[in-house]
């Protein structure tokens, strides 16, 4: 599975004023993997998120992205828009869909920056334009399809279920063609059999070759899907391996458990 | 009881209204003869007709607000025009309508209608080219009318010193608006909201104090006059023929805007704006460049703003800065709001209403501008979300879906 690194995060520090959220972190994702980041409330997790995404700048530290076959580029300092047209997805843990606009609409958006129709495109509808906007289309309905909405795609996104609407984040960040898919806690909010769909959707697009990196706090979610596992306690990180061996981590349950006392 | 309650408020309400109203409506002073007449009937009228508005209001808000449950009722109901539009045969007759009606007008009425119709039509094209901005990008723009003066000026300045014609100017204007917008554009679209609102209102009084007061560049408060009317064909025409001639052109300036404003809502750009409208975060992680984006949508609507500006020196054939006050932008932002924000039909309508009635309105006199007011309080109290609500495109995605699979 360990092929070839796509994401690869090194000493990666990000400070608040006098807080330091994130410590010298180091992460990578491999192609094809899914790999999941756990760890307490207010370990850092969404901050680490919100460092590589571009949206907050890193005080120190690379992050680097190596896509398929070509040479790894940095992501420092990149604008978010920049980022996800590297090869960079994410979905977030406040759904952030635009409510306003429908189902489908919702997945066009993910494909805008892998098109390029611009104002005179828009204008006079050439050929070219025509067929990229039918490209479009027919992209986001498939990225439906495969999320299980597609019957739903003329619906304006506000009024999806909370469960669909998470599906539909997946949906429109798979339709930018990511390299590597950010999941900010998927199964948030979700009841059982949600929680049950959405563990088969992940592993469906992981059997694609889509390589995925989550945060996710339902445990069994993370040991039944996760190749490998991070742990993040106060902005480092206190364990990296397998599920079973962060399973058997006295430093892991420490940090989710606490000590014991007549330790 | 609840009966009760409502009358005896309606009752403290016309008593209120009676005392504000005291001084116009019960006293009169006449200063030459030196009498005060008490017109106390007058406080009795005011009064009763207070009571009677209130009550037929709080009756309809109370009827509206019963019927709500039923909302796929009421969304049918708020979509007649879309229904109208959907249709392909309807939509055919009632373009041949509107073109005939169009064509006709100012052969059956008189050169005053015409004027003041062109007068509506320009503020349609505003109204659309704001719509670019407020409705689609939700970006609030409260100095719209600084590129407004942008062109006029343009035309104005370059008519008075080099002669240059109307259709030579007419494209020169509309850039030199957008290039403004890009300009304003740059520092001041980080900002959000209410930030953004108060910036670009300063920019719309920046403008307007720089042309009074820059007196060798734009001749102060006297304005230019004297500018050349727009030739057909290089031919001058006469007053009325000139009046005529405007009109036609706003007609097709019309076509043209809703055309291209219509293009650009349903394409790659238009919902990249919508997105942006509705989660800026949320777009430039899908990968949209918010500055780019916005500077774009500003700069659209710039455009349009100067080539209208271009269009209303040359109709007035006068400029002074006293036109591009912000009651302008004010004016042209009603109309988007209470046409229905991002709908195309909704701004059209909104202008018509908004310019067309105070002048229908003149048999009031001196009520005019009350009976104005009033009727805008009442369209936000029946529809807050505008005329027309904006209907978003749904896509023949089915169709095209199983296309890509058969070939």
């Amino acid at each position: 599975m360990t092929s070839q690194p796509i994401l690869e995060v090194s000493g990666l520090t990000m400070d608040f004023g006098g807080i330091r959220a994130l410590n010298a972190l180091d992460l990578d994702v491999a192609s094809g993997e899914i790999v999941a980041l756990i760890g307490p409330n207010g370990a850092g997790k969404t901050t680490f998120f919100n460092c590589i995404t571009g949206i907050y700048t890193p005080t120190e530290g690379n992050v680097w992205l190596t896509p398929p076959g070509g040479k790894r580029v940095s992501l420092n300092g990149l604008k978010p828009n920049k980022v996800t047209e590297r090869g960079l997805a994410r979905t977030f843990q406040n759904i952030r869909l635009f409510p306003k606009m429908t189902v489908l609409e919702n997945v066009m958006i993910g494909r805008h920056c892998r098109t390029k129709a611009f104002i005179l495109g828009a204008i006079f509808r050439d050929p070219r334009t025509r067929r990229e906007e039918q490209d479009i289309l027919e992209t986001s309905y498939a990225m439906l399809e495969k999320v299980g909405l597609g019957e739903h795609c003329d619906e304006f996104a506000e009024n999806l279920s909370y469960g669909a609407q998470r599906r539909l984040e997946i949906a429109r960040a798979l339709a930018t063609e990511p390299l590597l898919l950010l999941l900010d806690e998927p199964a948030a909010g979700m009841n059982p059999q949600e929680t049950i769909e959405l563990e088969g959707l992940i592993k469906k697009i992981s059997r694609e070759g889509q390589a995925i990196l989550l945060i996710e706090h339902d445990m069994k979610l993370v040991m039944s899907l996760s190749d490998r596992i991070f742990v993040m306690d106060y902005g480092r990180k206190i364990a990296q391996g397998t599920p079973r061996e962060i399973r058997e981590n006295p430093a892991v349950i420490k940090a989710y458990l606490g000590e014991e006392v007549d330790a | 009881m609840a009966v009760f309650q409502e009358l005896k408020k309606g009752a403290l309400i016309s008593l209120w209204f009676v005392f504000l109203t005291f001084p116009v409506m019960v006293i009169k002073v006449d200063p030459i003869a030196r009498t005060v007449t008490w017109r106390w009937m007058n406080a009795l009228y005011m009064a009763i007709g207070t009571f009677i508005i209130y009550t037929l209001v709080q009756f309809f808000i109370k009827r509206r607000g019963r019927s709500k449950p039923s909302t796929v009722q009421k969304e049918a109901g708020s979509s007649v025009i879309h229904r109208l539009l959907d249709n392909p045969r309807r939509r055919a007759m009632l373009f041949v309508a509107l073109a005939a009606a169009a064509i006709a007008f100012p052969q059956l009425l008189s050169a005053y209608q015409t004027n003041v119709m062109t007068t509506a039509l320009m503020y349609v094209v505003l109204g659309l080219g704001l719509n670019i901005v407020v409705g689609l990008a939700g970006l609030l723009d409260l100095g719209f009318v600084a590129f407004y003066a942008v062109g006029a000026y343009t035309y104005a300045l370059l008519n008075h010193h080099y002669g240059l014609g109307f259709w030579t100017i007419l494209p020169l204007g509309g850039l030199l608006a957008a290039c403004f917008g890009i300009l304003l554009g740059f520092p001041v679209l980080r900002l959000r909201g209410d930030y953004l609102a108060i910036v670009t209102l300063g920019f719309g009084e920046i403008i307007r104090l720089v042309l009074e007061n820059w007196g060798e560049f734009s001749k102060g408060p006297s304005g230019i006059s004297n500018i050349a009317r727009p030739s057909l064909f290089g031919m001058e025409l006469d007053l009325h023929g000139s009046i005529v001639f405007n009109y036609y052109l706003m007609v097709l300036f019309v076509i043209f805007t809703i055309f291209v404003v219509n293009r650009l809502q349903n394409s790659r750009l238009g919902r990249a704006w919508i997105a942006l409208r509705e989660d800026e975060i949320a777009c430039q992680a899908m990968g949209i460049d918010k500055h780019r984006t916005k500077l774009v949508a500003f700069s659209l609507g710039a455009f349009w703003a100067g080539l209208m500006g271009v269009v209303f020196a040359g109709k007035t054939t006068f400029v002074n800065p006293a036109s591009f006050t912000f009651m302008e932008s004010a004016i042209i932002l009603a109309i988007v709001v209470l046409g229905g924000m991002g709908s195309i039909v909704g701004v059209i309508l909104g202008a018509l209403i908004l310019i067309l009635m105070p002048e229908y309105l003149r048999g009031l006199s001196q009520y005019r501008m009350l009976a104005f007011g009033a009727i805008l309080v009442c369209m936000m109290i029946f529809r807050p979300q505008g005329l027309i609500a904006n209907i978003r495109r749904t896509y023949v995605y089915k169709k095209t879906h199983n296309d890509a699979q058969a070939s």
